[in-house]
This record gives C-alpha cells, structure tokens and sequence, in this order.
C-alpha cells in the first residue's frame, strides 16, 4: 500500500484568550516550541518530533474555539483534483495564497456541513528542531514537559455528521475506522486518512463549528501518567483520566488549555488498514468505547465545548 | 499565599438557596464551589454544579453576580457578551472574589442543556 491523497493533519489554528499563557502552556507543559510569531499575531508551534514548519497555530481573539483544521496531500496536483471534486460536491471552495502562514504552501479551504473551516495543502518548509535525518538519535532536541511527539487528531462538534461521513469518504478518501449509532441516529464518526486509527472525529451536535479537543501524542503509558503529575503540579484544569478509550484503544487524558480548549494527551491506539471494517458501538456499551475504564461518559464529555 | 476568605452564597435559576462556600481572593469562584459540593454543601441543583473548562472558554458555568464585589480573567465573549457583562453576568470559573458574593447559575443557551439531559440519559 502507498499513502496518496490526504497523508494526515499538518496543523490546526485555535483561538486564544490570552497569548502570553498560551504559549506557556503549550511550549512549558505539553513540550511543544514556538518557530515564529507573525506580524497579524499568529503564533506558530511545533513539536520536536515532527518535520514540517508547524502543527499548532494560535490566534489571539476575544472567544475559545477552533478557526480552521488542514490536512497536508501528497502531491501539489492533488490539490487542484481535490478542488474540483470538493466544487463538484457542492461546497464553495477558497484558494489561500502560500505564505498566508509562514512556511506552507498554497491551500484550498472550504466549510463542511457541520459548520468547520477544513483545509488542505501540499507543500511545507521543514523547521527547527526537527527530527535528525542522517545516523538520527531518537531525538535532536531532549523532549520536554508531557513530551508531546505530535499533534495527531481533533475531534470536532456540529450537525450534518451522515453528510459530514458520506463527504470525507466519498470526496477526501478517508475510511471510517469506528462509529456509534444511537437509537435516534448517528452520533460519532472517527475517520482517518491514513494508518491510525483517526486523524479526524465528529460528535453529532446541534451548535455548528464546535470544538471538543486537539491530541498531542506520547510515547507510552508512562509518558501519560508523567503528563498527569503535571496536570496537577502546574494546576492545569483537568477534565478525566488517566483512563482509556475502548474506541481507537487509546490511553489518554482529557483536559484543558488557558482559555478552556480541550487537549488530549494520549499513548497508543490500533494501527488501521483501508481493507479493515468500521468498528461500530451502540447506546448500551458507548460508555465504555468512550471511557473504558469508567465504562460511562462524563457529563462534561457531549455538552463542553469550545 | 493570600489567605483572604469571603463568604459565597450561591442561588440557582429558580432563585432558589443552594449554599455556600467559602471563597478566597486567590482561587477561581468555580473551584471554591467543586468544593463545598464535594462536601456535600450545594442542595437544590438541577444536576450537579456545571462544571466544564474552567479556563473561561466553555461558557457552561455562566452566572448572574447579584451581590459583592470581583475581579475577573478574560471570558468568551461567546458566551458573556458586553451587554451581558454590563448586567452582570459572568462565567465563575473566571472570576475571584473581593468580598463576600452573592451569585445565581444563569446558563445561556437552551440547547446545550438539551443535549446535557441527553447525555445524562446515556
């Protein structure tokens, strides 16, 4: 199998109420590095462990809450083929100019029916620190913090979720590794483009563009139950766990950023393959594919939201 | 350590006493009320105390200021508006006491409690 099309996210750009603790919280506690402040304000982070210029993008503004998820293509041309099928699908599509972000090449963006601003791009300049390339060490830079490796995935709220799947599927080529339908409908899709077990999820929700979380992964348990001693020494506002998701098997923990945007730190989760089938779960056993040890959703988990 | 205490009488929607906890100058109001719950101190919730972010971004802990004196962190305006603010609608998380506070849950948005009953029947 080679990975065409959609390879997997490249950044995500939230909005922030407070720079100043922002930036110390995602370079101090989840171990990420700034790479370069714009001149509109933007910030630009990255982790060690990742290539490309940047993965997380802040955004000073006077609410919480998600501006724009992109995923990176294989091929520059992959973007005008997607352009069309997007067009053909019926979603206005716009061209973002490259260098709108430091480092990235032309994007297309375009708003999907739950009401999120998805991007896609093909090129971006590699930036420091990076991972070694020749005799490489398994890190350049000694990892820090919670140790985060990557930003991995984002799990976002809004309405539309069976055309929100029928669109990723049918026009991204993206496969649905797990879903959960409730009595009355289809309440959560996990969807990946790639080998894991999700790069992107919905939870069906009636407010449009809503927030839920962005993961950073880590290397093993231990590394999650590292990130929790400094959930609680540093006061970070926690939200559950550590615990595990039965859906995509992740060991994890749930918690928040200075304006109250969900991270999740997490360890682990199934290697997925394009021939596999949907894993499903229903409203009966949902608790536990949610919080496996808990085995029932926190009542914060379908109602707080960015 | 500013070990200032001051007195929170907390009401729900219904204006209806709930209790009290005791708040002080250096902790957000919001964890002052986890508190006293996990005391067994707040009665007459319609659910437990909502608590979300607690960093001024989620908006589910949002509430009327109707006695005493605050300082406050950066909020959403999604969810406390300038009009909002001017009448004294705050969300607690984001708020540290000055004096003794009187305050009353005031969610905003119907629909989010809709989809809390929901997830409360799961």
């Amino acid at each position: 199998m080679a990975l065409t099309g959609v390879l997997r996210p490249g950044f995500i750009q939230l909005r922030v109420l407070d720079m100043a603790a922002s930036i110390e919280y995602y370079t101090k506690r989840i171990g990420l590095h700034v790479v370069t402040k714009g001149d509109d304000g933007r910030v630009y982070l990255k982790a060690a462990d990742e290539f490309d210029h940047h993965s997380l993008v802040l955004r000073q503004a006077d609410s919480a809450g998600l501006d724009l998820y992109a995923f990176k293509v294989r091929k520059d041309k992959d973007l005008d083929s997607f352009k069309k099928r997007v067009e053909d699908y019926g979603i206005e599509v716009d061209d973002v100019r490259a260098g709108e972000q430091p480092g990235i090449g032309r994007r297309i963006s375009f708003v999907i029916e739950s009401g999120h601003r998805i991007e896609l791009y093909a090129q971006a300049e590699m930036s420091e620190p990076k991972p070694l390339i020749h005799n490489p060490d398994v890190w350049s830079v000694e990892p820090h913090g919670m140790r985060a490796r990557r930003m991995d995935h984002a799990l976002l709220y809004g309405p539309n979720i069976e055309k929100v799947l029928d669109f990723f599927v049918n026009v991204l080529d993206f496969e649905c590794a797990e879903r959960v339908d409730m009595p009355d409908g289809l309440l959560a899709i996990w969807l990946t483009s790639g080998m894991k077990a999700h790069d992107i999820a919905f939870v069906n929700h009636p407010e449009p563009g809503k927030f839920h979380h962005v993961a950073f992964e880590l290397e093993d348990w231990k590394d999650v139950g590292h990130a929790a001693d400094i959930i609680t020494r540093y006061n970070i506002s926690i939200d559950i766990g550590p615990t595990r998701h039965g859906i995509t098997r992740g060991q994890t923990i749930y918690f928040f950023d200075p304006s109250g945007n969900r991270c999740e730190v997490f360890a682990g989760g199934y290697t997925y393959y394009p021939d596999n089938p949907t894993r499903t779960w229903d409203e009966k056993e949902v608790g536990r594919g949610i919080f496996y040890y808990e085995r029932q959703l926190n009542e914060a988990f379908l109602s707080v939201v960015t | 350590m500013n070990e200032q205490r001051f007195n929170i009488d907390v009401e729900n929607i219904n204006a209806e006493f709930c209790g009290s906890s005791t708040g002080y100058a250096d902790e957000r109001v919001l964890i002052s009320l986890e508190r006293a719950q996990g005391f067994g101190k707040l009665k007459n919730l319609p659910k437990r105390l909502p608590v979300g972010c607690r960093r001024g971004g989620c908006g589910i802990c949002r509430a009327r200021i109707l006695e005493g004196n605050y300082k406050r962190d950066p909020m959403s305006r999604e969810y406390v508006t300038l009009e909002d603010e001017k009448e004294g609608l705050v969300l607690l998380c984001a708020i540290y006491p000055l004096s003794d506070l009187k305050v009353r849950l005031e969610p905003k948005c119907v629909k989010n409690l809709e989809v809390n009953s929901q997830s409360l029947e799961i």
